[in-house]
């Protein structure tokens, strides 16, 4: 099997503001036709490496190439195959839908305008809306628009920041459809989210604390690094017996789910002594996977402890 | 329990937040305290709508004790202040035209041979009036000193010659303005107004917006250039601006029926140098401003003074020194005197020439301040 083609492969990736630094070192290789999920608490430091990356941000440091460009001198060359959809929906409010496309489609010197503009709308099926102005849009229709206004360059390359935030469960659900089709005609994507569910829908993962990157893999290599054990605990005075387990040896986090608690930590055997010495009979325990969400809230702890 | 109608207590939450949230917004806080400070200077100190020591020439051809006492008493007149003594007839038109003086007193050949005589001569007073409030007391108060200064020459058996209507016969001519309208003044300085009101105002609003709403960093990750964003903001207002002075020419011209006697063309090619250095204020301004509103505020901090100080509504030369110098500096100020002396003088170019380096030497300073920070901004 040949190497994949690599479309981001970057190294030492570094900036800083007022000399904080936001985004340390940091090294990231996605492969064609990748949709690698980019994850962090917020200001961590992923809008601030997704901007270095399409050529808002000029970074202090840090080399290698984006779309066969050397990602430092050549972001000129990169802008035209990279679409970056914003945190906040970033189109004009006061144009139509239309016109937003069209817009986007003369700033990249489309050849082809009318009919790039007008697949765009029916790909997505916004054809319907196409004299409605943007600022009357819902949530999941803006973002629709976004990213149609993204695609209509037929970028190689998305970049989107919290694409789905706001969005309601069966947008979403159609978004990351169309995201995985596309996908799967070549497009490479880097999306962050702060979603489980999304994460999990990711080939790879990243995940990033004030900016330093903690991990990285497919989300199973993410579960199987962390070595995480989780126990589910049931039974009466859930928010006493989790005040008592917080702060034994071994046992890093309680976490209240419905009518279980999840307690975890990394020290399988210490986590189970303090268990057994604090749940009364009348608790029910059992040991069940260790989810994404435990994994990252785990890491990082771990590194708040070290500032 | 019941809900009382009203709390003072919520009332008062109210309040202080409100005090917590103006404290924050540094630059609302610097406009609720600099608009009316500067307003107090400004109307305070600033402005004066009787303008004294107005620059004069005197041009006499009848070198004799009695023009000798005529400038002296209008050296000591509070209104007058004369500048330059006049060599030739060609030199008091461009004194005027050009707006060095305000007044020229133009003694004749034979002005003491028919004062003797007991003919009256004539003593010529040249006004430039193109604005009415800043000739109309002191020609007034011309018209008083005329009548009495020579008295003093007048002894013995000359004192006959004091009596009524008095010795002299004061001609005026009010140049550019003969009827004294203001409109003829006020309708081509508006021009300058509007111009800096939608140059300013409107360009800082429409870069701040876009930055403000989130586009700008969306078209910033496209091809696009910086330099092709700003520059396709602005054409359009430029568009604008020249229709809204297509509209104050035609209403100059039709409704208030100003004379234009100078080259339209002229004025409308200079004026881009003034739209620039208004945008390059706009530009600046938008850097700035965090959001739209503050845009406005600075926008406002701009437009008082240039309304004020400018000559625009008050006489130029009524201001104390300093604010002269201030209003040396606003883009209006010139542009007024561009304005007026194309339209109501028919100045050409070499006599608006000393107005122009000045607004290009603003433009220049505020677009490269202007440039500097707009780059900073994106990074």
């Amino acid at each position: 099997m040949t190497a994949p083609e690599l479309v981001i492969d970057v190294h030492g990736v570094t900036k800083s503001f007022d000399g904080r630094v936001v985004v340390n070192a940091i090294e990231m290789q996605v492969a064609r036709g990748e949709i690698y999920g980019f994850l962090g608490p917020n200001g961590s430091g992923k809008t601030t490496f997704l901007r270095m990356l399409c050529g808002l941000l000029t970074p202090d440091a840090g080399h290698g190439h984006c779309l066969g460009y050397d990602f430092r001198s050549g972001s000129a060359e990169i802008k035209k195959h990279v679409g970056y959809m914003t945190q906040r929906f970033s189109f004009y409010e006061d144009l139509s839908l239309e016109e937003n496309l069209d817009f986007m489609s003369r700033i990249y010197g489309l050849p082809n305008r009318k009919t790039a503009v007008r697949e765009s709308l029916d790909r997505l099926g916004l054809a319907g809306r196409r004299t409605q102005l943007a600022g009357e849009l819902s949530g999941g229709w803006k973002q629709r628009l976004a990213l149609a206004a993204c695609l209509i360059h037929q970028p190689r390359l998305l970049l989107l920041d919290e694409p789905t935030a706001g969005v309601d469960p069966k947008a979403r659900r159609e978004f990351w459809e169309e995201i995985h089709v596309l996908a799967a005609q070549g497009l490479t994507f880097l999306i962050t989210t702060h979603y489980m569910d999304e994460a999990e829908r990711c080939h790879r993962l990243a995940y990033i604390a004030y900016g330093d990157l903690l991990t990285r893999g497919s989300p199973e290599e993410v579960l199987r690094h962390a070595g995480l054990t989780t126990w589910q605990v049931r039974g009466p005075q859930l928010h006493d017996l989790a005040e008592a387990l917080r702060g034994q040896p071994g046992v890093e986090q309680v976490v209240a789910f419905g009518t279980a608690l999840h307690v975890s930590g990394r020290n399988a055997a210490q986590l189970r002594a303090s268990l057994e010495s604090t749940l009364t009979p009348a608790h029910h325990s059992e040991p069940i996977e260790s989810g994404l969400e435990d994994v990252f809230i785990s890491l990082m702890d771990q590194a708040k402890d070290k500032f | 329990m019941k809900l009382h109608p009203f709390s003072i207590r919520r009332f008062a939450a109210v309040v202080s937040k409100e005090f917590i949230q103006m404290r924050r917004d540094r630059v609302t806080f610097g406009m609720m305290v600099g608009i009316p400070l500067l307003q107090l200077v400004l109307f305070g100190f600033a402005i004066n709508s009787d303008p004294k020591h107005l620059p004069t020439a005197v041009y006499s051809a009848d070198h004799s004790v009695f023009s000798r006492t005529l400038v002296w008493a209008l050296r000591n007149s509070s209104y007058f202040d004369v500048r330059r003594i006049a060599d030739n007839e060609r030199e008091i038109e461009t004194l005027l035209a050009e707006g060095d003086v305000q007044f020229v007193v133009h003694v004749p050949v034979d002005f003491s041979r028919r004062l003797l005589r007991g003919e009256r001569p004539s003593l010529l007073m040249q006004a430039d009036a193109t604005d009415p409030a800043a000739t109309g007391n002191a020609l007034a108060a011309l018209n008083a000193l005329t009548t009495t200064v020579l008295d003093r020459d007048l002894q013995g058996l000359l004192t006959d010659l004091r009596a009524q209507p008095g010795p002299v016969s004061l001609i005026m001519h009010r140049h550019y303005n003969p009827d004294i309208i203001t409109q003829y003044n006020v309708v081509p300085g508006l021009m300058g107004v509007v111009l800096t009101m939608t140059m300013v105002i409107i360009t800082g609003l429409a870069i701040t917006r876009e930055r403000e709403r989130g586009t700008m960093e969306n078209l910033l990750s496209t091809p696009v250039r910086p330099t092709e964003v700003m520059l396709g903001k602005l054409v359009p207002y430029i568009l604008v601006g020249y229709i809204q002075v297509g509209f104050i020419l035609l209403a100059a011209r039709f409704l208030f029926q100003v004379p234009i006697v100078g080259n339209v063309a002229l004025l409308l090619a200079i004026m881009l140098l003034f739209i620039f250095a208004n945008l390059a204020v706009g530009i600046t301004f938008s850097t700035l401003a965090r959001n739209q509103l503050q845009a406005v505020q600075m926008a406002f901090f701009f437009f008082l003074p240039s309304i004020l100080l400018s000559g625009f509504m008050f006489p130029f030369r009524g201001m104390p020194v300093w604010a002269q110098w201030l209003g040396e500096i606003l883009p209006l100020t010139h542009f007024l005197r561009i304005v007026r002396g194309i339209l109501l003088k028919g100045n050409g170019l070499a006599l608006i020439a000393p107005e122009i380096w000045p607004l290009a030497l603003f433009a220049a300073v505020v677009l490269t301040i202007g440039i500097k920070r707009y780059r900073e901004t994106l990074d």
